[in-house]
């Protein structure tokens, strides 16, 4: 039935092309999480009348964190082709994308982690800081516990994000659905495999804010 | 055991600058309950964390449990706040731990190891009367509950002074009561140090030994809680004894009074200690063979004894009147005759 609906899907392709997608979306992601935490942390540390208040400081990590969050992605992946070029020697490939996925989405995600620690009751921080708690403990025993319910929601919306990122990676060769649709399915005019494409994207999305909502709801016990 | 010397604390703004604290000197001795009372803005926030080093001073020193807090920094001010706990208005605990885990954070903060952890959380829940509750998170307790918590977790690491940072403000007044109690206790099974700001007179006069009265960044008045009820001096000290001795309700009633008695006398009363036991009324009327109208009374006790006021009318002739306040004098007893309301 299926092949009846969909003649021109080739089912292998399909499949590779969601396994690619899969592993971009899989990979950005959790790069992401990371540095977007680092960045976020940084960002909200060196702000006024916290621990490592300092002007300058963040100035720099929230212009940097702006620039790159206000260019268009299909921009950025092209600005960032040299870059590429130079870390993994081409820019063709689901890794080639992985880089430009990452600059893309961090900045997002780490003005997201900002807004989730702003939303830290200041006298939690007071209450660590007048145990005699380092810096660090702070951040890993404070700060991010504390925060958990929204870093996750946030690392949700991110993802959803980073999956439309990489469809349109696909358009510059990364492979994965996008490519295909593109490629296969608008270049061909088969509009079968576009339609397919996205069903798969559909169902993609849908897991992860799935299991983003739940995972979310068990961390928050407040 | 904390000494405050010139202690200024100023504050630059876009408006110019505010002194938060202004040229106090305070001295707290070891195993005592030490009460800052002031309304809000009068500096006691500022104060309060000037002594563990949350605030630095801008001129003066700190010494607590013979740290200079005000000139360490780094790890050597760490390792002073463990001895130096604090607990909040509003509890300030990690909503994402239980209640265990909360009690064993500056426990995990001091390096403690994970068995012994466990055994002095257990101590710990039984001290503050939560033993049940150990695996709850905070937002499935009570108002009361969580500043047990807090205060176990600031007793964890076995600490030489409490601070406690209007530690019943957001409680209501019968948890307000068991918390001063639970304070108290532990101020004598522990002589654990006491440090607390409040606005409210009922605590200074419930666990208190003495206070120092705040207004505008300047400490106005020191002395003995009783001392300090007996005879405040300065105006707001006396509007903050009003809270408690109840005469600002029987303000009405001391207008009405007058105005329907213009003879005799209206005299307030003030007793501390054992006087507050001694039949003094029955002795006037008998003696003076004068009328003695009650208009309003209370007694109520402190931490180191009771003290009552007592608002009467005596009527009768005026040599005996006078007599009979010639008597109340004479029995150190606190006499003030009131002509207006």
């Amino acid at each position: 039935m299926l092949s009846e609906l969909f003649p021109n899907v080739r089912w292998e392709d399909m499949w590779q092309a969601t396994y690619d997608t899969l592993y971009m979306t899989i990979i950005s992601t959790a790069a992401t999480f990371i540095i977007g935490l680092i960045v976020g942390i940084v960002l909200f540390l060196t702000s006024p009348h916290q621990i490592w208040a300092n002007k300058i400081a963040n100035f720099i990590t929230g212009s940097l964190v702006n620039i790159f969050r206000s260019i268009p992605f299909i921009v950025l992946i092209i600005l960032l082709i040299p870059f590429t070029k130079f870390l993994l020697g081409t820019i063709r490939g689901v890794e080639a994308a992985l880089p430009a996925l990452i600059i893309g989405a961090a900045p997002f995600y780490a003005r997201m982690v900002l807004i989730a620690l702003r939303e830290i009751d200041k006298g939690v921080i007071e209450a660590a800081r007048s145990m005699g708690a380092k810096t660090f403990t702070i951040i890993w025993k404070v700060l991010i516990p504390e925060s958990m319910p929204a870093l996750l929601s946030g690392i949700t919306v991110t993802a959803v994000t980073l999956v439309g990122y990489t469809a349109m990676a696909g358009i510059i060769g990364a492979g994965g659905l996008g490519n295909l649709a593109f490629i296969d399915g608008f270049q061909r005019s088969r509009d079968d495999v576009t339609l397919m494409a996205t069903i798969i994207i559909l169902i993609i999305v849908f897991i992860i804010q799935f299991i983003g909502d739940f995972i979310t709801t068990k961390t928050d016990k407040r | 055991m904390i000494e405050l010397k010139d202690i200024s604390k100023i504050y630059k703004t876009k408006n110019g600058e505010i002194a938060a604290v202004k040229n106090v000197n305070l001295t707290v001795h070891k195993g005592e309950i030490f009460g800052i009372i002031g309304y809000s803005g009068a500096g006691k926030s500022t104060m309060i964390r000037l002594l563990n080093g949350l605030e630095k001073p801008t001129s003066g020193s700190v010494i607590v449990n013979g740290q200079p807090i005000s000139s360490i920094s780094g790890n050597k001010l760490r390792q002073a706040r463990q001895k130096i706990s604090m607990i909040f208005q509003h509890f300030n605990l990690l909503w994402s731990r239980t209640v265990a885990e909360n009690i064993a954070f500056p426990l995990e903060i001091a390096g403690v190891p994970a068995a012994e952890r466990k055994v002095r959380v257990k101590e710990l829940i039984d001290l503050v009367g939560l033993s049940g509750r150990e695996n709850a998170y905070p937002s499935q307790l009570s108002g009361g509950q969580k500043q047990r918590v807090g205060i176990a977790r600031a007793l964890a690491n076995n600490p030489e002074v409490l601070l406690c940072d209007e530690a019943t403000s957001a409680l209501d007044p019968e948890t307000t009561d068991s918390i001063l109690e639970l304070l108290l206790d532990i101020n004598k099974r522990l002589g654990l140090t006491i440090v607390l700001i409040t606005h409210e007179m009922h605590v200074i006069r419930k666990i208190c030994h003495r206070v120092a009265v705040m207004e505008a960044g300047q400490v106005v008045e020191t002395g003995d809680v009783l001392q300090v009820f007996q005879q405040p001096q300065a105006d707001i000290t006396k509007n903050f004894v009003m809270q408690v001795s109840g005469t600002k309700d029987s303000k009405d009633s001391i207008e009405q009074i007058l105005a329907n008695y213009p003879t005799g006398k209206i005299v307030k009363l003030t007793f501390i200690g054992n006087k507050t036991e001694q039949p003094i009324i029955s002795q006037l009327i008998k003696q003076f063979n004068v009328e003695v109208n009650i208009v309003h009374g209370n007694i109520s006790q402190t931490a180191s004894g009771p003290y009552g006021t007592l608002i009467v009318q005596i009527l009768g002739e005026d040599s005996n009147v006078q007599k009979a306040l010639n008597l109340l004098n004479s029995i150190e007893i606190q006499t003030e005759v009131i002509e207006h309301a």
